[in-house]
């Protein structure tokens, strides 16, 4: 408690073993920042009613959950035929990220929004990140990554290419 | 003259096949639907102005098909929960739209249910194509 350095130490491991955890290959050198999403299929029927997400920020089990509920997906039918479904899930795993995501009840978390991961790389006050901006009316949801990432829509989430949008305002 | 149950087999017949081509045209889902609807009521012709109505109009839910789609089938529209774009519906505008089952299928499939709670009717998917295919660019 008393001796500050120790205690930041501490801290900086304990986010290098999150990041471990979260079993994400994206060092902070890296300038760009390029996730694979290079599957037609995948890009055509994940990508029409929002961006298609980069399998590599869930862990494999989040993906088998929500490829076996797509009927009820956030609130939406987002149904696929058998096979499809089967070669989009094929992709998915074998392009998750290396460690699964579970929320603190043991259950594979849906959302990329609620991993560890993505809650520490956009806490507020982090690079621009303002309070409440995610449920602003320029970005609506965090799941919008478009908003702020620029390049979203082709797996790219390089620096360069994020722009917050001010709070509240439209776009 | 062509015997009815000729017509109904070669319906079904290019309803089967249609699985496999890719190519097809708004007045193949205009017809196709028409005549499935015909099959519990004969008399059944497709309207652009019920089509119209059925789009624009919230059904017992939150949602209309115009809340994503906007009202106009020649404008962009913008997904009600993600904001994503939503190119135009009409096949003047847009000419990707109406052109494949597998497609048209799907999404009315998906949409019906999230705004009806139900799947749609071959009569109001009927009503539907037509009030699309009468939209100007
Ligand atoms: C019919 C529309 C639709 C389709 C098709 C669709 N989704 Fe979604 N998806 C949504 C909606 C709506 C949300 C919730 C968005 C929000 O909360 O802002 C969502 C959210 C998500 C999220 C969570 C985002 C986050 O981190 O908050 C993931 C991951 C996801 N979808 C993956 C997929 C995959 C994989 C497919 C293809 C099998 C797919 N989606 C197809 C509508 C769709
Ligand atoms: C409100 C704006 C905003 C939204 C929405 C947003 N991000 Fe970010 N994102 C940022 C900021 C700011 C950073 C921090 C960049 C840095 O590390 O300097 C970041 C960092 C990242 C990084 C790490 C990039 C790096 O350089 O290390 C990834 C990957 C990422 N976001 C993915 C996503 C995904 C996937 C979504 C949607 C599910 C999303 N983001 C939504 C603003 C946003
Ligand atoms: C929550 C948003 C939303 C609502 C509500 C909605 N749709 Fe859609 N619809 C979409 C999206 C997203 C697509 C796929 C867009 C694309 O292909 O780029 C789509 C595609 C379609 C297509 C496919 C056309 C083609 O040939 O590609 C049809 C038909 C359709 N919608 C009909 C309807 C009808 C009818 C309703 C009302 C019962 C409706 N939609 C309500 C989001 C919505």
């Amino acid at each position: 408690m008393t001796a500050t350095f120790p205690a930041r130490a501490l801290r900086a491991l304990a986010l290098a073993i999150a990041a471990g955890a979260a079993g994400l290959a994206l060092a902070d050198d890296d300038e760009n920042k390029r996730l694979n999403i290079n599957h037609p299929e995948y890009r055509s029927e994940c990508g029409s009613c929002h961006i298609a997400f980069p399998p590599a920020l869930l862990g494999a089990d989040s993906w088998r959950a929500m490829m076996a509920g797509l009927d009820k997906h956030f609130g939406s039918d987002a149904s696929l035929d058998a096979e499809t479904s089967a070669v989009i899930t094929k992709f998915l795993v074998a392009n998750a990220a290396r460690r699964d995501s579970a929320g603190s009840d043991g259950r594979p978390l849906l959302r990329i929004s609620d991993t560890r991961w993505f809650r520490k790389e956009h806490r507020d006050g982090h690079d621009g990140i303002t309070p409440g901006i995610f449920r602003s009316e320029a970005v609506k949801s965090a799941a919008n990554c478009a908003a702020c990432h620029r390049n979203a829509a082709a797996g790219d989430f390089s620096e360069r290419d994020i722009r917050i949008p001010k709070n509240g305002a439209r776009s | 003259m062509q015997s009815h149950s000729l017509r109904m087999f070669l319906a079904g017949a290019a309803l089967l096949a249609s699985g496999f081509a890719s190519a097809e045209t708004p007045a193949d889902f205009l017809s196709r639907y028409q005549t499935e609807a015909r099959q519990s009521a004969p008399g059944f012709s497709a309207s652009a102005e019920r089509g119209e109505k059925f789009f624009t109009a919230t059904h017992g839910g939150e949602w209309s098909c115009s809340t994503c789609h906007t009202k106009n089938p020649a404008a962009r529209g913008k997904h009600a929960s993600t904001g994503k774009a939503i190119e135009p519906m009409a096949p003047a505008a847009n000419p990707e739209r109406l052109a494949s089952t597998r497609a048209v299928e799907k999404w009315f499939g998906r949409n019906c249910k999230d705004v009806l709670g139900r799947t749609c009717t071959p009569a109001e998917k009927a009503d539907v194509v037509a009030w699309l295919m009468n939209s100007p660019r």
